[in-house]
This record gives C-alpha cells, sequence and structure tokens, in this order.
C-alpha cells in the first residue's frame, strides 16, 4: 500500500457561461448556459514516505485541483485516492490531521492577528499537546528565523515573511505530508532560496513527503528529483528531470567566448542560436557527434578565450513538452 | 471533552477578540442607535396620543421594547458572517476545509462571536443610557430578569444558527449583497424591530408565533417586562428550543451540500 495513491481521478466543473456585454449579461439572467470543464482526466500516480515531487503545468492545468483533492477539499467525480488509506473527502478530518497544505497565493493566518496568536489558535484547532505544540514551533522559528515577526499582526507583514508563517503555520501540527501549491510565487529572490531552503532540510531532515506545485523552474531544479507533468488534466510525464530532459531533448548548448569579435563559428553538427558580442551560443547533439570531438575540432579552428557546455534551461524543456502536447 | 470543544471555543474567543478592537465601529453604532430609538420612540408617542383605542401594550412597555431592540441590535441574523464572506470570495476558504474539525461547528463558533461581540460592546452601555435618561424601565421582577437572560441566550442561538445559513448560501451566490438585500428587511421586521410584534392584528400574530423570529427580540423583551408572565416562560423557550433544532440540522445539511458542490474561486 504506498503513502499516497491516486489512481484514475476524474474531475469535472460546470461552469456558469456569460456572454459578453450588457445583452449578454441580461441573457445569463434567462437562461443560464454551462460548459462542462475537465480539470481532472483519469490522473494516477503514488507517492513513497519521503518522497519530494515537483507537480508542474501550465496554468488550469489541473495542478491545484489534484492537491485539493488530496486534501479533502473537492470531492472527485470517480477514481481512488487514499492517503495513509485514508480517503480525503470521505475522512476528511481525520485526513486533515495528518496533512499540511499552503496554498501560496493566500494566508492561513488571521489577517488582523499578531503571528503568535495565529499559531496559538491553530495549536487549539489542531488540539496539539502544548509540550509538542512549542516544541515544534520553535524549531520552525529557529530554521525560518521567525521570532522577530511573532507580534507582528499578519496584515503587516511583507510577502515573503508571510509565507515564511504561513509554512510553519502548516507544520504545527507534524504532518507527514505537505502540499505546497506554489509556496514561491511572487517572492523576492532572497526570500525564495529562504524558502526552498527549509522545504529541502524539511524533507531530508524529518522525511515529510513533499508534493510541490510550481511554475518556477528554479524551485524544481533545486529541489526535486522526480518531476510529473501535467496538462489539460492529464499526466503527461512523470520521471526524473534527467530522463525527463534526455526525453524531449538530447540537445546541448555550446557557449564560446571568441577573442575577436567579427568571426563566426561554422560547423556542420552545430546549429547556431544568437550572438552578444563576444558570446555566441550554439547547439548540438551529442549523439550525433561527441562532445570532445566537437570541442577540440572548434578550439582548433577558432581562436577562443573559453567556453562551456550546458543543458538547456529547464523552461525550455518544459515548454517543449507542452508543445508536443499543443497545451498552447 | 475539553479537547473536543477546544476548536471551536478558541477560534470563538479569538473572533470575540478582535472585533474588540474595532472600538470606532462601536462608537458609530452606539450613536445611530441611539438616534434610531429616539426616532422610533417619538413615532410611537404620537400614534399613542392619536388613538383612543386600549392597545395591547402600555406605552411605556412599547418604549421599554424598543430600547431593548436598540440595546440588542446586534443580534439580529440580518447578514452572512463577513469573515466567512471574504473567505469564500478570496477562496481562502479552502483552508476552512483542511482544518479537522466539524466544519459545522467551527462556522457556528465564529458566527457567534460575530453576532455577541459587537453587541456585547454596544449593548450595556446604551442599555445603561437607556435606563437613566431615556425611559427604559427595570425587568418586572427578578423572576422575569432570570427568564429574560434565559431566552437572551435562546435567542443569540437562534440568531447564530440563521446566520450560519446565510452565510452558506454565500458558496452559490459568493457576493453575498443580494442575500442580505432580501434578508435584512424581511428579519427586522418579523423580529419586531420596526413595530413591535404585539401591535400587529391578531391573524398575523398566529403566524408570527409559529415563525422563528419572534424567539429572537419580541418574546425575550416581554419576558423582560412581564408582558409575557413568568408562567409561560417555557413556552417561549421551548419555541426556541425547536427552532434551534431546526435551524442547525438544516445548515448542516445545506452546507454538507455546499461542501460537495464546491468551486473554489480562483483555481
Amino acid at each position: 500500500m504506498p503513502h499516497i495513491l491516486v489512481d484514475n481521478i476524474v474531475k469535472t466543473f460546470r461552469i456558469a457561461q456569460r456572454r459578453p456585454g450588457l445583452w449578454g449579461a441580461l441573457h445569463g439572467v434567462v437562461r443560464r448556459e454551462y460548459r462542462t470543464i475537465k480539470a481532472l482526466d483519469r490522473v494516477s500516480f503514488e507517492l513513497e514516505p519521503g518522497e519530494l515531487v515537483g507537480y508542474i503545468g501550465p496554468n488550469g492545468a489541473g495542478k491545484s485541483t489534484t492537491v485539493k483533492v488530496l486534501s479533502g477539499i473537492l470531492v472527485p467525480d470517480s477514481g481512488r485516492c487514499e492517503i495513509d488509506g485514508r480517503i480525503p473527502w470521505r475522512n476528511r478530518i481525520s485526513n486533515a490531521a495528518n496533512i499540511g497544505v499552503v496554498f501560496g497565493q493566500r494566508t492561513q493566518l488571521w489577517w488582523d492577528l499578531p503571528v503568535i496568536e495565529s499559531f496559538d489558535l491553530l495549536r487549539d484547532i489542531y488540539r496539539i499537546e502544548n509540550g509538542d505544540y512549542l516544541r515544534a514551533r520553535d524549531e520552525l522559528a529557529v530554521l525560518m528565523d521567525l521570532e522577530p515577526l511573532y507580534d507582528v499582526p499578519v496584515r503587516q507583514l511583507s510577502l515573503g515573511q508571510r509565507m515564511r508563517c504561513d509554512l510553519a503555520a502548516a507544520l504545527l501540527h507534524a504532518p507527514s505530508v505537505l502540499f505546497l501549491d506554489e509556496p514561491t510565487i511572487g517572492l523576492d529572490a532572497v526570500s525564495k532560496l529562504a524558502v526552498r531552503d527549509f522545504i529541502k532540510r524539511l524533507n531530508r531532515d524529518r522525511g515529510v513527503t513533499v508534493v510541490l506545485t510550481t511554475h518556477d523552474m528554479d524551485d524544481i531544479e533545486a529541489l526535486c528529483d522526480r518531476v510529473m507533468v501535467i496538462g489539460h488534466g492529464r499526466i503527461l510525464s512523470d520521471s526524473t528531470l534527467d530522463d525527463l530532459r534526455t526525453r524531449v531533448t538530447r540537445e546541448r548548448r555550446l557557449i564560446i567566448d571568441l577573442l575577436d569579435e567579427g568571426q563566426a563559428i561554422e560547423d556542420p553538427d552545430v546549429t547556431f542560436i544568437s550572438r552578444n558580442g563576444n558570446r555566441v551560443h550554439l547547439q548540438f547533439d551529442p549523439d550525433r557527434v561527441p562532445t570532445a570531438a566537437l570541442i577540440s575540432r572548434i578550439t582548433a579552428k577558432y581562436a577562443i578565450k573559453d567556453l562551456f557546455v550546458e543543458n538547456p534551461p529547464i523552461e525550455e524543456i518544459i515548454s517543449r513538452l507542452y508543445d508536443e502536447h499543443e497545451l498552447r | 471533552m475539553q479537547s473536543f470543544v477546544l476548536p471551536y471555543t478558541a477560534v470563538l474567543s479569538a473572533r470575540f477578540r478582535m472585533i474588540l478592537q474595532y472600538r470606532a465601529a462601536a462608537i458609530a453604532g452606539f450613536v445611530t442607535q441611539i438616534g434610531w430609538g429616539a426616532i422610533r420612540v417619538m413615532a410611537m408617542e404620537a400614534f399613542y396620543r392619536s388613538t383612543s383605542a386600549p392597545q395591547p401594550m402600555h406605552l411605556e412597555d412599547v418604549v421599554t421594547y424598543i430600547w431593548l431592540g436598540q440595546a440588542l441590535l446586534g443580534l439580529l441574523p440580518w447578514n452572512p458572517d463577513t469573515e466567512i464572506r471574504n473567505m469564500v470570495r478570496s477562496g481562502t476558504v479552502a483552508y476552512e476545509l483542511v482544518r479537522p474539525v466539524n466544519l459545522y461547528t467551527y462556522w457556528f463558533s465564529r458566527s457567534m462571536a460575530f453576532r455577541l461581540a459587537p453587541t456585547f460592546m454596544r449593548s450595556i452601555p446604551l442599555a445603561i443610557l437607556a435606563l437613566l435618561f431615556f425611559g427604559m424601565q427595570a425587568p418586572a421582577s427578578p423572576e422575569a430578569l432570570l427568564f429574560w437572560l434565559a431566552a437572551t441566550v435562546g435567542a443569540v442561538l437562534l440568531s447564530t444558527a440563521l446566520t450560519v445559513i446565510l452565510s452558506i448560501t454565500l458558496m452559490w451566490t459568493i457576493a453575498g449583497e443580494g442575500v442580505s438585500f432580501l434578508v435584512s428587511p424581511v428579519i427586522y421586521f418579523l423580529a419586531g424591530m420596526v413595530i413591535p410584534l404585539p401591535l400587529f392584528p391578531d391573524w398575523a400574530q398566529r403566524v408570527l408565533d409559529i415563525l422563528p423570529f419572534r424567539g429572537i427580540c419580541d418574546a425575550p423583551f416581554r419576558l423582560y417586562m412581564g408582558h409575557i408572565p413568568a408562567t409561560e416562560a417555557w413556552e417561549v423557550l421551548f419555541h426556541q428550543v425547536i427552532w434551534i433544532v431546526i435551524l442547525v440540522a438544516f445548515g448542516a445539511w445545506l452546507l454538507s451540500r455546499a461542501t460537495r458542490r464546491l468551486v473554489v474561486q480562483g483555481g
């Protein structure tokens, strides 16, 4: 029995549609027209304890819907789903005590209360024994430097501070699973790093299973071994990041800093991508030409200051995958 | 037991403390309610002076009835819980469903604080002022005071149960202005906040006796001034209890329906 089981989940929404303009609004009063959207179309996956999985896909692909089904907020039309043997929507209360959820765009803290009072309130709502609560809170406070924020009303927190507090709030009851729905959205670079670092430590040191939805590919690259890509409510890919890379494209980037600006590089095995002053970006396929062979050929032929080989950025890989499935 | 009720009492007391922070709103409400009370008293005085027919209530009783009403205006279930409304609009309501609590009881606690806290702040100073200067009378007897207090507890539960139902309808309508717009005049009228219910004609009394709204203001007020004798107090309490049970059961059913068809706003 896996830790988290999702088996052929289907979820459709019926959405009232309105035609634009005043006439459309009036028409909508008399006769509603509905459009059915298949948010999840036979989604299946399994997770083992302690996994850290990235869940990515374009807006409206079904990421948040999946998280909401797993948290017991939404009831799917069909399919099976269990977390530690509990069906989230049927055993909503016992499941809720076992999971932590953060929706990045919304806060679960009380807007008008100081942070510490929100935490105290969550202790009571989750019925956490006071000793356990203080231990968990202090640990989280050290990891994310929360103590200076304790007495600040939530509405006065910056987005980065709020996200740190929200993460702590989701973990006070020591859940075994954490669902993070875009936890780095809108954060500055420093806050993003802090949040990433925290998630990594949480997963590594405490073995908390983490499902992370994000649009930020740096999040994925920094955190996740396993990546699931969803589009149109279907899982398009479920593999390690490296496998995803090799499957979508074998291509590598060759970046060359020339000594002489006017020079052009010509070689039958490379394609030209872009040029910026002395720097030239090229692309090649290591199956057609071994990297070492290509480099020695080019260095022999041209005057070169510096050179390096890179994987294509993950954004491009994902964007190709989307293109393959006509997600745009 | 203590751990069972803890989430609910905690959220109630937190909300209560939060609302107590809004002093400006309390002062504004206080002033407005004195103003409205004075106008309503004047209108009733004019009405009593213009009629020679015997009325079912003495003018002094009507004055007390009006001031009690002004003091306890905050208990009227005329709108959905604003906090729940904001949560439904913004989609934060999703977090409500990931708490390991019974959602209905949780919302009931929230809404009870929403009704109680503002009332608590305004009612005491307003009642003192009305007793000293505006012709409001003291309770008819110690017994009357006791039964009034008991009936006020019932009124709070009744009002909260109705508020929760209004809040749940937001899961369908989202905006919530419409509900307040439709419901508030009806509630004001049927609870006796426009014209004291005893002044309604006989045929209306039979309907009002069945409806739950009488239990929120009219019946407790009349227990206070002895207009309903203490011997009939049990009927008032029984009527309240029946309606509380019905409205709680209906609310819980409605909420389970609402969460089954939930579409969380904002993806």
